[in-house]
């Protein structure tokens, strides 16, 4: 009933105008399907037997990216209840737990995939270099990889700010105060105070919006945290995929 | 010759010709304009002003500050000790622990600074003679602002060195009565 429902929709100049081909069952046909998806297109045409194997790959790649899916879609609801400034966030966070419907669910989702994925990306890091899948040609899937680690990690780290609660409060303390260490860039790094960096004009400055964790710091974690690192890890997911397909797919077992 | 003919044909500049400057400066102006708005992007994310507690606060004239005493007076609300020795010499002593930040407390009857965390002691000048601080307390720079009240900027920190006294180090960072 459905499939007739569907064939006689495939039929009209709406249906034509999206699915442009008759799947019909064979290997060409299918190469075809996944190549002309603009979605579909970013995977490798073809699986071998031995790349799905569970105990090869453990499904780390596949389950990083589905809970950053879960995270994307659980932060945007979160941002429909959330005002990023220092008087109502905590409170925010609060109405979640205990008067939004769903809010305290949403919130546990967001915390707990984060939580995972910073696992799940571990261990597929380590599945990929136990495997020697970073070997030619796939270098600079590595490296990619390697960025998107990085991204992880901040993404986490400035999403600890945002209930504007004391653990978050002194975490980001403590962290940004590590930056006063830098470099050049900061004002108790080595050379730091000889090219003339104070607690206000030094990295840990740029960092806070201020020389203390308050408002602008928030505001600054709140936009690192839902629009630029997200776009960033984006497209590095898209190149990502794409290199797995331009290099022969996943690796397998040889 | 033969190569010549085909970099015409393809549009490509062959010598040090008016097409080869004009695409140096071309290409100049374009990188030019993306490190200005690089430079632009990076200024962006040091605000001139900020909405935080001020840095530079008053604490009161010289005369309220007796010889030989150390003032607690604003170490909660401006985290600051005034000390001044037993002549006109006052300094502004930073109340954060060179070990690992922890707030000391002055203790009069033993004429000391003593950190609560690890025990660190420290003179009433700031140097450390005790526990695990590696270094002298900070100093804050201090001043006699027009209302001869003592200004305390805050923003301005001498840092204690290990082993240096801290009164010979920074001469600046005492106010004379």
């Amino acid at each position: 009933m459905i499939k007739q429902l569907f064939d006689r929709f495939r039929q009209t100049q709406v249906g034509k105008s999206i699915f442009r081909r008759n799947y019909e069952d064979t290997p060409k046909e299918r190469m075809l399907a996944i190549r002309g998806n603009v979605f579909m297109h970013l995977h490798p045409i073809r699986i071998r037997r031995g790349a799905v194997k569970l105990g090869f790959t453990w499904g780390m790649g596949g389950i990083t990216f589905l809970l950053f899916l879960i995270l994307t879609i659980s932060g945007v609801l979160l941002m429909f209840y959330y005002h990023p400034n220092t008087r109502d966030a905590y409170m925010d966070m609060k109405d979640l737990e205990f008067t939004v419907p769903f809010g305290m669910y949403m919130r546990n989702i967001h915390r707990w995939a984060a939580h995972l994925m910073v696992i799940t990306v571990m261990l597929h890091m380590f599945r990929v270099f136990m495997t020697g899948s970073y070997k030619p040609p796939r270098e600079f899937s590595w490296v990619i990889g390697v960025i998107l680690l990085v991204l992880t990690l901040l993404l986490s780290f400035t999403g600890y700010l945002l209930p504007w609660d004391q653990l978050g409060f002194w975490a980001i303390t403590v962290g940004t105060n590590m930056s006063r260490a830098t470099p050049l860039m900061g004002h108790e790094g080595p050379l730091g105070p000889e090219l003339g960096m104070t607690a206000y004009n030094d990295i840990r400055f740029a960092l806070l919006g201020g020389s203390a964790v308050g408002s602008n710091a928030l505001i600054r974690a709140y936009i690192w945290h839902c629009i630029f690192l997200p776009i960033v890890a984006s497209v590095l997911i898209i190149v990502h995929f794409w290199r797995v397909r331009k290099d022969g797919g996943i690796s397998g077992p040889r | 010759m033969a190569n010549k003919e085909k970099a015409l044909e393809q549009n490509v500049p062959t010598t040090n010709s008016r097409r080869r400057f004009l695409l140096k400066a071309a290409w100049s102006g374009i990188a030019a304009l993306l490190l200005a708005s690089a430079a632009a992007f990076a200024r962006f994310f040091y605000p001139r002003v900020l909405f935080e507690p001020p840095t530079r606060v008053k604490v009161g004239k010289p005369s309220e500050f007796l010889p030989g005493t150390v003032d607690t007076r604003f170490k909660d609300k401006h985290g600051v000790w005034i000390v001044r020795n037993e002549g006109n010499r006052i300094i502004a002593i930073k109340t954060v622990c060179t070990h690992l930040g922890c707030t000391p407390n002055w203790i009069e009857s033993r004429n000391k600074f003593k950190c609560p965390c690890h025990g660190s002691g420290f003179l009433r000048n700031g140097v450390n003679v005790e526990g695990p601080a590696p270094r002298p307390l900070d100093r804050y720079k201090i001043a006699l602002g027009d209302d001869e009240q003592i200004l305390i900027d805050k923003s301005i920190v001498y840092r204690g060195v290990p082993g240096k006294d801290p009164d010979e180090l920074y001469p600046q960072s005492i106010l004379k009565a």
